[in-house]
């Protein structure tokens, strides 16, 4: 009992530690934190149902939230976003950066009753660059020479020269060999029923309904208190908050209009925690550099200029988001504070354009150069409402200092064909997640500019492509840190994109549910945690 | 008729193919494939995993390797595997959803046909008077209200304000531990509103179709001569007018038999209901082509059997149109 009483303790000394880191979070709803007890289920509503349950060959966002509930990597980001060990007890990186050795951890079983061994972990490489596996995730394990298991507890990895993002890469979800080895993958059964390692085990899965996971009594960090996670697909995100508020839904993920107009009554504050933290995503309005338009960098400066991301933010979010100035999430580790970035200033933006060469010769508002009016088209994907929203207020801003946008949303599929893969566009406004390693390969370095490759703006920048390559080249996280610092500043000052803002994450919970714990990594990291207390529980 | 059944059914074949052939040219015109909606933005996802992926699923053979493949696994019924991730076959995929869809709209057209003839009736015989006003307003009004913004209005009326109803889905959570019978309540509650709208906004068409048919046979002379019988009003209505109003409906109602494999996709994600509508819109929006063309071949297969089946009653409820047939084949 005292140590029940203990836990509360910390537990609460946690959450108040965690209100008082600012903007992080905002709980509210005043409930004593009762005892922790095991029992209850937690009810989540997800927009899309999940396409199979084997990571491997998974790429939408719903399969990889179950997913992370039934299987472990190696490694994983805790609260704080810094690797720790997870299957994998503790690593050693050789003095050279090349070879990494997992020593695993003891006494874990799959879900069936079988010992977790490193002939898992080799499994899960081999079949992951298997060139009959269809999966997309193989680029990471390419990089690997040698993959070894020199024992039940060992496994080793030897890269030809220093990888940084290989060690997260070991955070992928880690397959049984013995139901899998000699199988074809693509057709196993474990897609639909798997056997995982993690603290949820999978009960049953109604095709369109639901999904609904056990505890794993023997999950080796303790039997979650939560003794069923049941996911119910709900397509309609007002259907959606209808069955929140009706209590059959227990957690969803707020719209930016649900949190700041429709859940502030005292009544929904009573039954519900709101959250809201950084999610890890940035929206942006990204130049066709090889245009000749924004070839000049004082006109994609003038532009930013030009443009009030806080006005973004406040039109588009509700306020709900917070101005992005580089390609990385404020408060990560790789986040440049101190980047000088172009406010808005619209006498600048238009002493910028009349030095790149643009007057306005005929008084009709629109600036000219060689003969030729300040005109482009802002191009987005159809169905996506804040983009829109987004660019017509550029729109407005931007005929302010004398530049006529013309808006088109296009259909994703043709959008991506037709367009972006074809480098004919002006300009776009899209979004990227921002992964957890900062490594900015893909998008920013000059060999990524081909078709189809992620580098689509086509930017140059031989001092970019310098540190890309030095901070993926090393383990020390100071010395990425400086790389990437760097890169930021010179982002700021070359602006392919204009970086708009990073919208915030918005979930909510039942007030029945204690020890909920916002962190930087959201208020999943700790869910075996939580607990509703006895006498509240419902299911 | 056992040879125009055997023509008949013999020229669904090349029908059939020309259908086939058509929607599979156009589905992969469509552009973006499986592979690009699958990785697109990814950049974890490297060019030699796309090519990989596109090996997997034969889409780097020419277009018309494809279509023989897909026919060849067709003839022996075999609809393939979905594009999508979980690979499963699509027939699986089509069996978990039918049932849903199949029941529902099963259920709307009972509901319509029981609602929207005796409306038609009132209307005709009380015609111009306030009756036939109302139900003339109560049936548009169903027609143009938008049906989601109805749903909503009633899921939020019924389900958050006065808790009497659940709001989406077709089950109660737990409701495995219950019998029968309060499962059969359980499932009913949850389909109260979106049967009740879906009802409510269908009875447009048929009742009107009614009220014109009735109107028109009222007018007939062997009416008057019913009348002048001194039969009682019911049984002229109901037994010597009724018969003939009713022909319409049946047109309509054979012209429905395809339409109850066919779900809507906005209906289906209001109430979170797993039909084929959803189904259907995600194979299109991800192009997994294996799947758009199961349900196009099934729902092909069903218009065709439907079309002869409402001839065909035709030709038996009709002998006018029997006999027609028969003289000119």
């Amino acid at each position: 009992m005292n140590r029940c009483r203990l836990v509360c303790l910390v537990l609460l000394v946690f959450s108040l530690a965690a209100c008082n880191e600012g903007k992080q979070a905002v709980p509210a709803g005043p409930r004593l934190p009762g005892i922790p007890a095991y029992g209850d289920a937690l009810v989540a509503g997800s927009i899309g149902e999940p396409s199979t349950l084997l990571p491997l060959l998974a790429s939408d966002s719903a399969s990889r939230d179950v997913a992370g509930q039934i299987y472990n990597g190696l490694v994983r980001y805790d609260k704080n976003l810094k690797l720790e060990g997870d299957l994998a007890e503790k690593w050693e990186i050789s003095r050279d950066g090349l070879t990494i050795t997992f020593h695993l951890r003891k006494g874990v079983t799959w879900h069936d009753g079988q010992p977790f061994t490193s002939r898992d972990v080799l499994y899960t490489y081999r079949v992951t660059i298997d060139p009959k596996t269809p999966t997309a995730y193989a680029e990471n394990f390419k990089q690997v020479k040698r993959a070894e298991a020199p024992d039940p507890y060992t496994f080793r990895v030897t890269y030809a020269k220093p990888f940084a993002p290989a060690l997260e890469s070991w955070g992928v979800e880690i397959l049984p060999a013995h139901l899998l080895e000699g199988k074809d993958v693509t057709r196993s059964e474990l897609a639909r029923q798997p056997v995982g390692t993690g603290p949820y085990r999978f009960k049953e899965w109604i095709a369109g309904q639901k999904l609904v996971l056990e505890s794993n009594h023997d999950y080796y960090e303790g039997r979650p208190y939560i003794d069923r996670y049941v996911y119910r697909i709900i397509p309609d995100t007002a259907t959606m908050y209808m069955e929140l508020k009706a209590g059959g839904l227990d957690m969803m993920g707020l719209t930016p209009v649900q949190y700041q107009r429709q859940t502030t009554t005292k009544e929904f504050l009573s039954r519900f925690n709101k959250y809201r933290y950084p999610a890890s995503a940035y929206t942006y309005l990204g130049y066709n550099l090889r245009h000749p338009l924004f070839s000049d960098r004082r006109v994609r400066q003038a532009i930013t200029s030009a443009i009030s991301k806080d006005e973004i933010i406040q039109g588009v979010q509700f306020g709900m988001g917070q101005v992005a100035h580089g390609p990385y999430k404020p408060g990560t580790w790789a986040y440049n504070p101190n980047v000088r970035d172009f406010t808005y200033n619209p006498d600048r933006a238009r002493a910028l354009l009349a030095e790149a060469g643009w007057r306005d010769k005929n008084d009709d508002g629109i600036l000219v150069k060689d003969g030729k009016p300040f005109s482009f088209t802002i191009l987005t994907n159809q169905g996506n409402d804040q983009r829109l929203k987004t660019a017509l207020i550029i729109q407005q801003r931007l005929k302010a200092v004398g530049i006529e946008v013309k808006i088109r949303t296009i259909e994703w599929a043709s959008f991506l064909k037709n367009f972006i893969d074809k480098g004919d566009f002006q300009a776009i406004i899209l979004g990227w997640t921002i992964g957890q390693d900062p490594d900015l390969f893909d998008v920013w370095h000059s060999s990524k500019t081909g078709p189809r490759e992620l580098n689509f703006v086509g930017y140059k920048n031989a001092e970019v492509d310098r540190l890309i390559e030095q901070g993926r080249g090393t383990f020390d996280q100071e010395e990425r840190r400086r790389c990437y610092y760097r890169i930021q500043e010179i982002l700021a000052e070359d602006q392919p994109y204009t970086f708009l803002y990073v919208p915030d994450a918005l979930p909510v919970v039942s007030a029945r549910f204690r020890g909920i714990e916002p962190a930087p990594a959201g208020i999943m990291h700790n869910f075996i945690r939580w607990y509703v207390p006895k006498g509240e529980q419902v299911y | 008729m056992l040879y125009y059944l055997a023509k008949r059914l013999l020229l669904m074949i090349p029908l059939l193919v020309g259908i086939t052939v058509i929607t599979f040219t156009v589905i992969h015109l469509a552009p973006g494939e499986p592979v690009e909606m699958q990785v697109a933005m990814n950049p974890k996802v490297s060019a030699e995993a796309r090519e990989r992926l596109r090996k997997f699923y034969e889409l780097d053979k020419p277009l018309h390797v494809q279509y023989a493949k897909w026919v060849s696994r067709l003839v022996r019924l075999d609809f393939g595997r979905s594009f999508a991730p979980d690979g499963r076959p699509v027939i699986t995929k089509i069996r978990e959803r039918l049932p849903v869809t199949i029941s529902l709209n099963l259920i709307v057209l009972i509901l319509e046909f029981a609602l929207a003839i005796p409306i038609g009736i009132m209307a005709a015989t009380h015609r111009d008077g306030p009756l036939d006003r109302w139900t003339t307003v109560f049936v548009f009004l169903g027609f143009a209200t938008p049906l989601f913004w109805l749903s909503l209005i009633l899921m939020y009326l019924f389900g958050v304000k006065l808790d009497w109803l659940p709001i989406s889905g077709l089950h109660s959570l737990g409701y495995e531990a219950h019998g029968f019978w309060w499962r059969v309540g359980d499932m009913a509650k949850h389909l109260v509103i979106p049967l009740g709208v879906a009802t409510f906004g269908s009875l447009a068409g048929l009742s009107r179709y009614m009220r014109t048919g009735m109107i028109e046979v009222l007018g007939q002379d062997y009416i008057m001569t019913a009348r002048a019988k001194g039969l009682p009003e019911r049984v002229v209505i109901y037994r010597h007018a009724l018969r003939n109003a009713l022909l319409p409906a049946i047109t309509i109602l054979g012209l429905s038999i395809p339409a109850l494999i066919g779900g809507s996709v906005i209906f289906e994600s209001i109430f979170a209901i797993p039909g084929m509508g959803k189904l259907f819109m995600d194979g299109v929006m991800a192009r997994d082509y294996p799947l758009v063309m199961g349900v196009l071949v099934i729902g092909a297969v069903l218009t065709l059997l439907g079309n002869l089946l409402a001839d065909l009653a035709y030709a038996i409820a009709d002998p006018r149109i029997r006999h027609g047939r028969e003289r000119a084949l």
